[in-house]
């Protein structure tokens, strides 16, 4: 837990945004942390902010410095955004940190699919049932969407099947396709160019900007795995259409 | 109608300041590269702010207009003609129902701006008629505009300038312009090596001081691969460096990131929402403009200034453009 606001640091991100940082390194607990004190900033409604960016360590704060001016200058719009936001996060131990919402993926790990998931499984001497297994088995935590619209990193990723990305990049990854690199899995919303490790592939849309929230997945929440088969997979493909 | 395309040009999209509060969804913020210019633009057609324009790159499209229309270009200058005669920038000009609006060989700078009274009329999408190319939403249809596109207007809330549309010029020529043009950064547009300001990052002090002083100190050169989403800079001479694994996070509008090969990239109006490479620092704010209007091969350098200085020139340049508008109402309105 965040003693106090003191524990928080900021730094400027050029003349126009600025970085809170909330840990020092990635695990559900400090994601869970930086969730609940972004949504606690977004609900202030702090003039001229526009955006939130959480991240694996940090919450990005994108404002517009000509809506935080000092008359007299003795302060930069910088300074007046932090003090604003401190005054208004009085004491962050009584923020309540509590769990996102679990959501279910439904996974076709069938060869078709999943085209990597024999060289993840040769790698760590595995086999693909095995790997499977080891997937479907955690609750994920939503990391970060970056990358791309809707693009999920979830951890923490097993150890026993983390692999390096491919030296060559695949000019297009199929969207769905759920894959893993370094300690991350993730899940591609759309057809894009990419280096993870495709174990698999969901029926489910993950990114759709015709709505009011265009993402499926949101940071923080929790994610687990559910294998389907693939007469499973295209009848939820059917049912999508 | 207000407009077809008769001509598609490179690369012409619709853009207004940007797509603000998607970035937690991984949503680029996207808008116009030269914000100033479309800020301006909107001004001299009694536009609010958050109008839609077209952002026209280095080879322009060609318009057909379809109905007397007020317009404004600025930005680069890309050798715009209207009816085969120069079209004056910087300052509103109506144009007559039947003219013709084409582009031709690049003057200086890379970006022009064109706003219509009104705004372009294209849907909202995630709360900006900003185009993302890249994931083809937002703008028209998601898309760079091509021959035989209808561009509409928005009705304009302001009537302005409606005595150039009286005037004789107008009947004869088929547009009309004011002698008068507010104030551009045309000159600057042309110096080469451009002068661009930052502010150093959280990672400056980290970096090793033989690559702090050449970045400060050489110049760059846009490299080819430059686009909405970065700039690619070459030739500074900052050695490889190993700089280790750093947590993704939230970069901006002008962030100068450092890849191992030591040639920079500064993330521009596409930028994605997260970045994992150490940072330099950050453009200021008031020069990206100047950036935005650089083309691959032209030269540019760094100088390092204080956060407090950066916010300061946002504010001057605020009230300049406050005075620009001020003086933009009391001619429109005669």
């Amino acid at each position: 837990m965040i003693s106090a606001n003191t524990d928080l640091s900021f730094s400027p991100l050029g003349d126009r945004a600025l970085l809170i940082e909330v840990g020092d390194h990635a695990d559900p607990a400090t994601i869970a942390r930086i969730r609940a004190l972004a949504d606690h900033l977004a609900q202030l409604r702090l003039p001229g902010v526009l955006d939130f960016v959480p991240a694996l360590c940090t919450i990005g704060v994108h404002y517009d410095p000509e809506q935080w001016r000092d008359e007299s200058e003795a302060r930069t719009p910088y300074e007046m955004l932090i003090e604003r936001i401190q005054r208004e996060l009085p004491d962050i131990t009584s923020l309540s940190v509590s769990e996102g919402p679990l959501r279910q993926i439904p996974v076709c790990y069938e060869a078709d699919f999943g085209e990597d998931l024999t060289t993840l499984a040769d790698a760590h001497g595995l086999s693909t049932q095995q790997v499977v297994k080891i997937h479907s088995a955690t609750i994920y935590s939503v990391y970060m969407i970056g990358f791309a619209p809707g693009f999920a990193y979830l951890g923490p990723l097993d150890e026993r099947l983390a692999l390096p990305r491919r030296e060559t990049p695949r000019s297009r990854v199929p969207a769905g396709s759920v894959a893993v690199a370094n300690q991350y899995t993730g899940i591609y919303p759309a057809d894009l160019p990419g280096g993870w490790h495709v174990i698999g592939r969901t029926p489910l849309q993950l990114f759709d900007p015709s709505l009011e929230q265009p993402s499926l997945l949101s940071a923080g929440d929790r994610v687990q795995f559910k294998p389907i088969g693939a007469t499973e997979f295209r009848a939820l493909q059917t049912d999508r259409q | 109608m207000t407009a077809q395309v008769t001509r598609a040009g490179l690369l012409t999209t619709v853009q207004d300041l940007g797509r603000y509060g998607m970035q937690r969804f991984g949503v680029p913020a996207s808008g116009a590269m030269d914000r100033h210019s479309l800020r301006v633009a909107n001004r001299l057609v009694g536009n609010a702010d958050t109008a839609a324009a077209l952002e026209i790159t280095l080879v322009g499209p060609a318009l057909q207009f379809d109905s007397d229309t007020l317009i404004a270009l600025c930005g680069g200058n890309l050798g715009a003609v209207i009816n085969d005669m120069p079209l004056p920038m910087n300052r509103p000009v109506w144009i007559a129902r039947g003219s013709r609006l084409a582009f031709g060989q690049c003057v200086a700078g890379c970006r022009a701006y064109l706003a219509l009274a009104g705004g372009v009329d294209v849907p909202e999408v995630l709360g900006s008629r900003s185009t993302y190319l890249r994931a083809g939403f937002g703008g028209f249809q998601g898309r760079a505009l091509k021959a035989g596109d209808q561009i509409d207007a928005l009705v304009a809330t302001q009537s302005y300038f409606q005595k150039l549309r009286e005037s004789q010029a107008f009947r004869d020529n088929g547009f009309a312009a004011p002698k008068w043009s507010v104030r551009a950064d045309s000159a600057r547009l042309g110096s080469h090596p451009q002068h661009i300001r930052f502010v150093a990052g959280r990672h400056w002090e980290h970096l090793p001081p033989s690559v702090r002083n050449r970045f400060a100190g050489e110049n760059f050169r846009v490299g080819t691969a430059s686009d909405r989403m970065g700039y690619r800079l070459e030739g500074g001479n900052l050695e490889r460096h190993d700089y280790g694994d750093i947590a993704s996070e939230a970069v901006a509008f002008g962030t100068i990131q450092l890849p191992p090969d030591g040639n920079p990239i500064v993330l521009m109006a596409d930028r994605q929402t997260v970045g994992g490479y150490p940072r330099v620092g950050e453009v200021a704010s008031v020069d990206l403009p100047l950036l935005a209007q650089l083309k691959p091969g032209d030269t540019l350098s760094f100088e390092r200034i204080a956060l407090s200085e950066a916010q300061h020139l946002v504010h001057r340049q605020m009230s300049a453009l406050a005075q620009i508008e001020a003086s933009i109402l009391a001619a429109g309105s005669q």
